[in-house]
């Protein structure tokens, strides 16, 4: 039986370009929004269909969370941001369907998206502010003598943002992928120990169709956690000093 | 045995770094260049395309939609406005026309109430009349009995004394006696 973490394995299909299934989940997710959105605005019906109306949630959805984050001048990030939502959520729900690869459980995907969204809060808060954006690492009202030791632990924070950031993401994708397969080869493994030990079988299956519905809600939630972490991070950009 | 061994060994010599990777395939190093290539070429492709054309057509159905209902409530404000001046209008009518309506009874009733007046005015001089007439028809009777009394008085003095002495009294002695009996 194949071994819980062969699931992540990157497989290259077209080597001379690097194409592996890890790039075509990337492009699969990629096509899935574009596609799915494209065809619920179809007939940009004033009064939405089924498909139309969740293609007009997830856009209320991430815009209302952009802006109770950032405030009404946060809306230029949106498609910056609705573009990081919907990939991480369709990344993570592709990769609940059996035998897809999740793109999102790879440690080098969830890291380059933080650093994507760390250096545009980077880049951005200089072009916007300038100097007055290291502001960000010196809260006002400091006393003097306690002022250097807040901004080593300002400085820290904000540095170990995009590790905890990819971090949370992939682990938790990690993680379930991983509880799941094992409880899944439990079910197989006692299946096949003997007559006796089979009739306990469906106790792991149990927790591995448990199982299946957490890592729905962990795929939605980590999606969104990781949007609203992204606003919150942008929201320094836009309003340093605060 | 041996032999097993000399595979196993084998195999590690065969790749280190692959024995590594293949125990935990999200760390394996060689396979980070590709990703994030291929990350960087699919994100730019799906930031370009949702900024460029799903998101537009999408806000703009929500957008639409809200301009829609703005403005239809602003028609519908419009025309409420429009409802209540009409009310508004259609009340001072109401009022108008009870007011003419109130006047014409007033003015009838002060007609009516005079024209019976003149009649009752009328029909009282005409009776005030009638009785004056004959009030003075009585007074004229009276008048005329009371002068045939004196007559009367002395034609039965004189018919008495006849009967008495058998001999009518001449009349300037009747006449002096009533005279007499008047004072």
């Amino acid at each position: 039986m194949a071994s819980p973490i062969e699931q992540f394995q990157v497989k290259p299909i077209i080597p001379v370009i690097n194409f592996t299934n890890s790039s075509l989940f990337m492009i699969g997710a990629a096509a899935v929004i574009v596609g799915g959105l494209l065809y619920a605005t179809r007939k940009k019906a004033l009064v939405p269909g089924r498909a139309q109306s969740v293609a007009e949630i997830l856009h209320d959805f991430v815009a209302n969370t952009l802006t109770d984050t950032t405030g009404r001048e946060g809306m230029k990030f949106f498609p910056f941001v609705f573009s990081l939502f919907m990939f991480v959520l369709t990344a993570n729900l592709l990769g609940m369907i059996p035998g897809f690869f999740t793109v999102t459980s790879q440690i080098v995907v969830t890291f380059a998206l933080a650093l994507l969204v760390i250096g545009t809060v980077i880049i951005y808060g200089f072009v916007a502010h300038g100097v007055h954006f290291l502001h960000l690492f010196t809260p006002s009202g400091v006393p003097g003598w306690l002022l250097p030791f807040i901004t080593v632990i300002e400085i820290i924070s904000f540095l170990s943002r995009p590790i905890s950031l990819s971090l949370r993401l992939f682990a938790n994708m990690l993680a379930g992928h991983i509880a799941l397969k094992v409880f899944g080869g439990f079910v197989v493994s006692l299946g096949t120990a003997g007559i006796g030990i089979a009739l306990l079988s469906p106790l792991p299956l149990l927790m591995a169709v448990g199982l299946t519905a957490l890592e729905f809600l962990v795929a939605a939630l980590q999606a969104y956690v990781f949007t609203v972490l992204t606003c919150i991070y942008l929201n320094d950009a836009l309003h340093p000093g605060h | 045995m041996a032999q097993a061994q000399t595979t196993q060994a084998g195999t590690e010599a065969h790749g280190g770094a692959h024995a590594a990777d293949a125990a935990f395939p999200p760390f394996a190093t060689e396979t980070f260049a590709g990703q994030i290539i291929w990350l960087a070429i699919t994100f730019a492709l799906l930031y370009t395309l949702l900024s460029k054309l799903v998101l537009p057509r999408l806000s703009g159905i929500i957008e639409n939609r809200r301009a829609l209902i703005a403005k239809d409530l602003d028609e519908a404000a419009a025309m409420k406005t429009r409802a209540e001046e009409a009310g508004v209008a259609y009340e001072k009518a109401l009022a108008e026309a009870k007011g003419r309506a109130q006047a014409l009874a007033q003015e009838t009733r002060a007609k009516l109430a005079a024209e019976s007046d003149a009649k009752r005015k009328a029909l009282e001089a005409d009776l005030n009349k009638r009785l004056a007439e004959s009030e003075a028809a009585i007074s004229a009777k009276k008048t005329e009995a009371m002068s045939h009394v004196r007559g009367i008085a002395a034609e039965t003095a004189t018919a008495i004394v006849e009967r008495l002495t058998g001999k009518a009294p001449a009349p300037q002695v009747v006449e002096a006696a009533l005279e007499q009996a008047k004072a």
